[in-house]
């Protein structure tokens, strides 16, 4: 067992996108929390591991209503923030977990983990990455969508007028999320929803949006509109069935914080 | 690389990818971290690294250069245990043990850091700790205990869930 992976420790964020180049053979360390694991029983095996704990990835900073977060910020340093990021962050892991995980390691974590994708997406959040091409930012939306080749920077999003976050919940010394559905009221009086744990990654729920008004339709829009599969944690016909209720609730959230 | 364990400047010559954990044990023969799940999940082998407790077994002994690892062998020998050693003894906090290296280290943070004597508080502290025997109540009462600075071995513990060793 172990990894004789190249190991790389860049001194900053520049060095970071230059060590990753195109990403190819590359894997990145931030926290390590899943990482190390695999890399222990060789479940992965990069040829080169990019450590970032001495990138400078670690910030939150705040700048006219707009919010910009490091990949390398432990999920910990969210916890205080507002609905629905920060009782999300709290929901993670349990505090030694959500000290050590990033941000960043989080949202590019595989089917079952992400979390903090509900949250982020919800909120509308651009995503800064590098990679072959260079740098670019896209909405967090289209990242996710296909993040291969990338090194996720940063996230950036503006602060909401309102949030509101339901999760579902596994029984555990951990908090295994089921499923967890995100809202906000942007300052514009619009209504975002997005859901974890109704496909491999995180999705809006722009049918769900379009009824905000009425959230009995827009619960039952959001469970026509996802197809989960079953895992060990439940089937995809108990997700689709609990979906409206956790929509409902998100909505009903909102509405008593307007 | 070098790291510090429990005040002792040791010097690592496992690859940096290796997880602290296996550093301690195999090579640095440091045995009271315990090699339990090693995903994560179950917190038998937490330490302080630099006095935060991290799972020795997510963390790359690379990403820790130079740091001041703390075991359960550097809070106090059998004769000058801690202040949560001495109540974990107290209130039988343990039965089988393995749990109890990871459960002392993550209550000595949370008690350092001024963590009240309030169980739902020390749950919360304690919630990435996993005990199969069902240990719990003894292990919340010893940290309350531990809370109120030293625990006198001689005296009788006033918990309901304790059968104390007399």
């Amino acid at each position: 067992m172990g990894s004789s992976a190249e190991v790389i420790r860049p001194g900053s964020p520049s060095e970071a996108t230059s060590a990753y180049g195109d990403g190819a053979g590359a894997a990145v360390l931030a926290g390590g929390t899943l990482l190390v694991p695999d890399l222990h029983f060789g479940r992965a095996r990069p040829e080169r591991v990019i450590m970032l704990g001495d990138a400078g990835l670690s910030y939150v900073t705040r700048s006219n209503g707009t919010v910009t977060i490091g990949a390398t910020t432990p999920v910990d340093a969210l916890v205080g923030e507002s609905s629905p990021l920060g009782p999300c962050a709290a929901s993670i892991g349990d505090n030694e977990i959500r000290a050590q995980a990033t941000v960043g390691g989080n949202l590019c974590a595989p089917a079952g983990f992400g979390d903090l994708q509900g949250p982020l997406l919800a909120l509308g959040a651009t995503a800064r990455s590098a990679g072959a091409g260079g740098e670019r930012s896209e909405s967090l939306e289209d990242f996710l969508t296909d993040r291969s080749g990338r090194l996720l920077l940063d996230v950036t999003y503006a602060e909401p007028a309102a949030g509101a976050f339901a999760s579902l919940g596994r029984p555990h010394a951990h908090h295994y999320t089921v499923m967890a559905v995100s809202g906000v009221r942007t300052v514009d009086g619009a209504t975002q929803l997005a859901v974890v744990g109704a496909g491999t990654v995180g999705s809006r729920l722009r049918s769900a949006e379009a009824l905000a008004g009425d959230a009995e339709a827009a619960g039952d829009a959001a469970g026509d509109a996802v197809n989960p599969s079953d895992d060990p944690l439940a089937s995809g016909w108990y997700r689709t069935r609990t979906l409206p209720a956790l929509v409902k609730q998100v909505l009903s959230e909102l509405e008593a914080s307007a | 690389m070098n790291i510090i364990v429990n005040g002792n400047n040791r010097t690592v010559e496992s690859p940096p990818l290796t997880p602290l954990l296996h550093v301690l044990r195999e090579e640095l023969d440091v045995l009271s971290p315990k090699a339990g799940c090693e995903n994560g999940g179950c917190g038998a082998c937490t330490v302080l690294i630099d006095g935060a407790p991290r799972r020795s077994c997510l963390t790359a002994v690379g990403s820790v250069p130079d740091a001041e690892v703390t075991t359960v062998e550097g809070l106090g020998a059998p004769e000058t245990m801690s202040d949560v050693q001495q109540a974990f003894v107290h209130y039988c906090a343990a039965q089988c043990g393995f749990c109890t290296p990871g459960m002392i280290i993550a209550a000595t943070a949370y008690l350092e850091g001024g963590g009240s004597a309030d169980r739902v508080e020390i749950s919360e502290a304690l919630a990435g700790h996993v005990c199969r025997c069902t240990g719990y109540l003894k292990i919340l009462d010893a940290v309350a205990a531990a809370r109120d600075g030293g625990f006198d071995l001689s005296t009788t513990a006033e918990s309901p869930h304790t059968t104390v060793l007399t």
